[in-house]
């Protein structure tokens, strides 16, 4: 049984739709590894498999917590969405079925995705599997974990401001955040909805194409979405023969560790060994991603969390006894800290008098960016960073800093705030700042809106020169 | 008493469109069924879903855009409009803000700001004494009404008087109604008028602290609670105190205001674009469709009665308020020849629309019929025929009245009814002579009196005259024939 665990999930499907392979076999192994998560990475799991047919047949998902999964339990990662089982699935996982595949459980996360180490959940962090003292990222912690330490094959998470790219970085496993509007947003759990977007996490870039090709499309119940054009194909792209990535000329000055600086400059000389060109671009305003991320995302979260408020559904403390007293019951009670410090940001950003110094402003270097990775496209393929600027830090190392953490998503920002994919894959391991035992890096590739398969390509032709295959626990 | 206070008012107007589901989401419209039947995941604002414009809602509302004569933004934005309250799942209502669906038109003499698209609220129901929110034992939602798309028409403050302000939500009410996209029944809450009302001394450009009232269910209770703030302000203001802004109801029962909430106590919506939906940009073949589908509005058309037809203002505004009256009324007008206008030939509109608005009007209401001219008892023909048979004095108005009374209770044909009723006028002028004289000779007195020079005399000779010839003779040629015989 162990070796089906030994698989990707490509191979797994290959196996499965030839026959070699039981598809109910397959989940059933997987179910088995899930049972024994130490790392408190799931919050609900599968008591049974799926039969169903399609390229995916078989093959178990790990969902984020985020999506709504009818008949499942849904918190989102917070107390106020506690026993709170939806009465519809989101559009992303009822694609993943029609492919058949199968909700394998629900990963544990920053409560409503705010987080950037997996310490924001309701129900207790996340432990990275390299190291169980230190955190997987966030806030898709529990899906880079699952991944990681085999506890699944693949899992999907969503990445608004690098929640999917950063844990995978942290965890040295691939994660993608789409093109803004590839994958339908209904049913994942609103935090930013002007940046939030589903994507994979898997082990290799293969896998990604995999789940990608069988979430994105057009849905009907997402105004936004629109799906990717001619679909998405497994990459199969050898060498990077005359692809041009440019690095942003700022990132000489970024506060980068140096074991994460190491892997990025090695990763760009196995670049220029499979036949690409690395040149510097400016991207003068991305520095000013983080300040016009901590505006929009607040505000639109300020908006989008104001509906838990205990008249429906999920968690109520009746207070006094009068409406108010309900209210802020019940959101002081259901909401944790760093929820409350986002919507009283963005309530304030919002304000009257006070907009257009925050949002109005914050919305303008969002244009600004978008435009200096217009002129990046204009003269090269991919814009390329470290995904993160340190490997994963201990945990409670930063929780007491909030923007210090916020700095976690400096290279991760930019790209949904210009709605563009990118994509983290492990590049190396490094020794973290204070020592300890290596820990993974990710290296960050970003394309044009839509250019998913090119992305992939090259993604996977690099993943082929860097040959990442070390594993935790298997290092020193 | 310093100059007078002229009143300012400007109207905001929520339509209920009449489209088969909700604006956002798939959910029916109903009124009347059980409480939170038509809900779903998206109209209860469950975790993680989306909002999908009705296609059907952003038509109607076009429409009425078009009939208002605004221009239609190319482009228009949905907000969110950002405030907690249980009528309200979201904790955001999403409505237009700075980029509404239309803006600038007008509707008769009152320029129009704007009309958007919007949801409606949940409805509460408040258990317990009050009937309100505060001091209510529970409140239960029903969440039925949750989410049905309005369209908001907010006027320029053009009104000048609460009776004009009710006038002309009337004939707002009649156009929409007439395009066929919204119930608008105030009653049931399809149509709904809150009214921002201030004064300013006469002849002042500038614009006074205003007053919002909230949602007078009624036309009556529109211009009473209009007219009993502006009376409020006035006294305020005459006493030397000032207006402050605030939000007021108006309790139909005993005419009292009542304070909402206060300009201090005034939300702050913090609005923001809908980041879910995309910006609405109408397609051609939407804009053409709304616009080959309005029908002829009753503005333009007492426009064309008083210009084209030559009708008063009064009895233009009445046949044109119904567009099944104002067909009516041209059907008749057609036949009657009527059509080419004043002077040009047939019987004069204006005759034909004397017979509908007054006599017609007059038997149906006595009947207690309502007056519907969608399926009349009197076809247009026979309105038509009756009319010309007195026109061209074939009988008398009065016995035109008696056919027409007679038409409304049996039908049939006018011709048929003037034999049978022997109505036909007297044309025989000898027969007509001898009964005159015959009167002349039976009233001395009154003949007296009109050759003394008392005209109004005559009044007895001629209802003498109409009493033996059973109205059959003509009002004019009598007169003619009294004096004549009289020596005149």
């Amino acid at each position: 049984m162990s070796e089906l665990l030994e698989l990707t999930v490509a191979q797994a499907a290959r196996g499965i739709a030839n026959g070699e392979i039981a598809p109910d076999e397959y989940f059933e192994a997987w179910r088995m590894a899930a049972a024994t998560d130490d790392l408190n990475a799931y919050l609900w799991r599968a008591e049974d498999g799926v039969g169903a047919e399609g390229p995916l047949a078989g093959v178990p998902v790990a969902v984020k917590d985020i999506f709504c999964t009818e008949g499942m339990p849904t918190t989102a990662g917070s107390r106020i969405l506690e026993a709170y089982v939806p009465p519809y699935t989101s559009t992303a996982v009822r694609h993943l079925r029609e492919a058949g595949a199968g909700v394998l459980g629900k990963t544990n996360m920053d409560e409503f995705a705010m987080g950037s180490s997996n310490e924001n959940s309701a129900y207790g962090p996340v432990l990275n599997p390299w190291d169980r003292g230190r955190v997987p990222g966030g806030s898709s912690g529990g899906s880079a974990a699952v991944v990681a330490g085999g506890l699944a094959p693949c899992a999907i998470g969503t990445d608004t401001g690098g929640s999917i790219r950063q844990p995978a970085s942290l965890c040295g496993i691939v994660g993608m955040k789409p093109t803004y509007g590839a994958i339908s947003r209904y049913g994942m759990i609103a935090f930013a909805s002007s940046l939030d977007q589903c994507g994979p996490l898997t082990r290799d870039v293969t896998d990604a194409a995999l789940l990608l090709g069988a979430m994105e499309g057009r849905d009907p119940c997402d105004s936004t979405s629109v799906g990717i054009e001619g679909g998405v194909e497994l990459p199969s792209r050898e060498g990077l023969e005359g692809v041009r990535f440019a690095v942003p000329a700022e990132l000489a000055h970024d506060a980068i560790e140096p074991g994460v600086r190491t892997v990025f400059e090695e990763t760009l000389k196995t670049i220029e060994r499979l036949g690409g060109e690395i040149s510097e671009v400016p991207l003068p305003h991305a520095e000013h991603g983080i300040s016009a991320y901590y505006v929009i995302a607040p505000a639109e979260a300020s908006s989008n969390l104001a509906r838990y408020d205990g008249v429906r559904y999920g968690m109520r403390v009746e207070g006094g006894g009068d409406l108010i007293e309900m209210y802020e019951s019940t959101r002081a009670e259901g909401f944790g800290d760093e929820v409350k410090r986002r919507i009283m940001l963005g309530t304030y950003a919002l304000s009257s008098g006070y907009y257009e110094a925050y949002y109005g402003r914050a919305q303008k270097v969002r244009t600004k960016i978008a435009a200096d990775f217009d002129a990046a496209f204009a003269q090269f393929d991919f814009v390329v960073t470290p995904t993160s600027p340190s490997v994963a830090f201990k945990l409670g190392e930063k929780t007491d800093d909030p923007l210090a953490m916020y700095m976690n998503d400096f290279f991760t920002v930019p790209m949904p705030l210009a709605g563009i994919p990118a994509i983290s894959i492990p590049a190396g391991l490094a020794t973290p700042e204070g020592g300890g035992p290596r820990l993974p890096v990710g290296f960050q590739i970003a394309a044009p809106a839509f250019a998913e398969q090119r992305l992939l390509d090259a993604a996977y032709a690099l993943e082929q020169g860097i040959g990442f295959d070390a594993k935790p626990g298997g290092d020193d | 008493m310093s100059s007078e206070l002229e009143a300012v008012i400007g109207l905001e107007i929520h339509v209920q469109l009449s489209t088969r589901t909700k604006m956002f989401c798939g959910c029916e419209l109903s009124f009347g069924d059980e409480p939170n039947v038509h809900t779903c995941p998206v109209c209860l604002a469950h975790p993680g879903v989306l909002p999908v414009p009705n296609e059907e809602a952003i038509r109607y509302a076009l429409k009425i855009g078009m009939a208002l004569e605004c221009e239609i933004a190319p482009r228009s934005i949905f907000h969110r409009k950002n405030y907690f309250y249980p009528d309200n799942p979201k904790a955001y209502q999403i409505s237009q803000y700075d980029i509404p669906l239309a803006v600038d038109g007008r509707l008769g003499d009152i320029r129009i700001h704007r009309a958007h698209l919007e949801e409606d609220a949940a409805k509460m129901i408040h258990v317990g004494d009050s009937g309100r929110i505060h001091g209510s034992g529970a409140s239960l939602v029903d969440f039925n009404r949750g989410g049905t798309p309005l369209v908001e028409v907010v006027t320029e403050p053009d009104l000048r008087s609460a009776a004009e302000a009710a006038e002309w939500a009337r004939l707002l009410r009649e156009t929409v109604r007439q395009l066929d996209v919204s119930d608008v029944n105030m009653e049931e809450g399809s149509l709904r008028v809150d009214a921002n009302v201030s004064v300013r001394p006469s002849g002042s450009e500038e614009l006074g602290t205003k007053t919002e009232l909230k949602n007078m269910n009624s036309f009556r209770f529109l211009e009473r609670g209009v007219e009993a703030e502006l009376q409020r302000q006035r006294e305020l203001i005459e006493a030397g105190g000032t207006v402050e802004q605030e939000t007021l109801h108006f309790d139909p029962s005993d005419g009292t205001l009542t304070s909402l909430r206060s300009k201090e106590e005034a939300h702050d919506y913090r609005y923001f674009p809908e980041p879910d939906l995309v910006p609405l940009a109408p397609t051609e073949e939407m804009l053409r469709e709304a616009r080959e589908s309005l029908p002829e509005l009753p503005a333009a058309r007492i426009e064309r009665y008083e210009e084209q037809m030559g009708l008063e203002a009064e009895p233009a505004k009445f046949l044109a308020s119904d567009p099944g009256l104002g067909g009516y009324f041209e059907e008749a007008c057609r036949v009657a020849g009527a059509e080419v206008g004043p002077g040009g030939g047939g019987v004069e509109p204006r005759v034909v629309a004397n017979w509908i608005t007054g006599d017609l009007t007059a038997t149906l209401r006595q009947r207690g019929d309502e007056e519907d001219f969608a399926d009349p008892t009197v076809s247009a023909e026979d309105l038509a025929a009756l009319v010309l048979m007195v026109t061209e004095k074939k009988i008398s108005h009065g016995s035109g009245k008696a056919v027409l009374a007679a038409l409304v209770v049996e039908g049939g044909d006018p011709a048929a009814i003037v034999e049978r009723e022997g109505l036909a006028q007297i044309s025989d002028a000898g027969e007509l002579e001898s009964i005159v004289a015959a009167a002349v000779e039976a009233n001395p007195e009154a003949a007296e009196q009109i050759k003394a020079g008392n005209q109004k005399a005559i009044g007895a000779i001629v209802g003498a005259v109409m009493k033996e010839t059973k109205g059959r003779a003509d009002g004019g040629e009598v007169n003619r024939l009294i004096l004549e015989q009289l020596g005149d």
